[in-house]
């Protein structure tokens, strides 16, 4: 057991420390080597999917119209990137938002609107595409949650208001 | 103070410490239960879109809708020579195939001297290869990563969707659903 305690935490008197930290090195090298081989893996996977083809033509490149751009990056600012899923495809640099990035753009070019395209993606990959907020039945718990919280705290503080007024006329009928 | 007000509040005074319990219980069990990053398409039960994809290969022609509706049930297969996965799963393909079971690819985002070197490690279990250098066909049938393997029915409908790679335990779950939709 002994041997096993952290050398860097217990110091006893009367040992040689260096003798003490020599135990722990073979063990340390081990697991630096694992330390290390895991860090490696972790470099080398992302590296291996990652595809070697040039952007799609229109991912970073804008729109020459300003106007049609400004519609474009305003539906591409609300769609979800499918590989990275907590930001837009206009924040994302993944080959496929790129893509969809292309994707949007071609049709904005074309003469199509915004919302048809966000139509479009959302038959594909559901609502979960999108991160406009719809009007929908199940959204209505959301709306209506801060309006319940707020009839339930009046609820809960009444009888407080109540009696602190009533504290109070007892006191000015105390001081009388 | 009146001997009413306490005996009330004696009961609601934990009512934000049951509110807080409850909190803590919801992470807990949000912590514990993997969170599911997989995005399902929402085209299952819907007809494939219409595209026309040239060759990725010399040796295996390019991929169109129309092919897709030839009356049999057959594999839509989204993968990519840079994707590990695909590899992973290329001896199931391989075992597919041997069973009689049509299987047309979708290469993307993919280099032809990449894929040629993927096909000849791994195998080619591909009838076709169609080149979705802009992932227009990925996008058009809800996908949203490689590899992913979709079954057509025979009129070109989207049954099924697998995503990730088959294993060999989801074999016999895919010649299921290829049976399911002949139907």
């Amino acid at each position: 057991m002994k041997r096993h305690s952290n050398p860097l935490r217990h110091s006893r008197e009367g040992e040689n420390p260096a003798l003490r930290y020599a135990q722990w090195i073979p063990a340390f090298a081990g697991m630096t080597r694992r330390v290390m081989f895991v860090l490696l893996m972790l470099l080398a996977a992302p590296l291996a999917a990652q595809d070697q083809m040039p952007p799609a033509p229109l991912a970073y490149k804008q729109l020459d119209d300003p106007a049609l751009e400004a519609k474009a990056q305003g539906l591409m600012e609300t769609l979800r990137c499918l590989k990275c899923q907590s930001q837009s495809i206009a924040d994302s640099d993944a080959p496929m938002a790129g893509d969809m990035r292309h994707q949007v753009r071609t049709r904005i070019a074309a003469g199509e609107e915004p919302e048809a395209i966000r139509t479009w993606l959302v038959e594909r990959y559901g609502d979960y595409v999108s991160y406009a907020p719809q009007n929908k039945p199940i959204m209505w718990p959301l709306f209506a949650a801060p309006l319940v919280i707020l009839l339930l705290a009046v609820f809960l503080l009444r009888g407080r208001f109540r009696s602190a007024g009533k504290k109070e006329t007892d006191n000015k009928v105390a001081g009388e | 103070m009146t001997g009413e007000a306490p005996k009330r509040s004696g009961l609601a005074i934990w009512l934000p410490l049951a509110v807080f319990g409850a909190f803590f219980a919801l992470v807990i069990w949000g912590l514990y239960r993997p969170a599911d990053r997989e995005v399902a398409s929402a085209f299952i039960g819907k007809p494939l879109p219409q595209f026309n994809l040239p060759a990725a290969t010399e040796d295996r022609p390019g991929l169109s809708t129309a092919e897709m509706k030839a009356g049999k049930p057959r594999l839509l297969n989204v993968f990519a020579s840079w994707c590990v996965p695909c590899a992973v799963e290329a001896p199931q393909l391989e075992a597919l195939r041997q069973q009689g079971v049509e299987i047309d690819g979708v290469a993307i985002r993919d280099r032809s001297e990449d894929l040629n070197r993927f096909l000849a490690t791994y195998g080619n279990p591909f009838a076709r290869i169609g080149k979705d250098d802009l992932s227009e066909v990925q996008l058009g049938i809800g996908s949203s990563g490689v590899p992913e393997t979709f079954v057509i029915d025979g009129k070109g409908v989207i049954r099924h969707q697998h995503i990730g790679e088959i294993r060999p335990e989801d074999v016999p779950m895919i010649l299921e659903k290829l049976k399911e939709a002949q139907s």
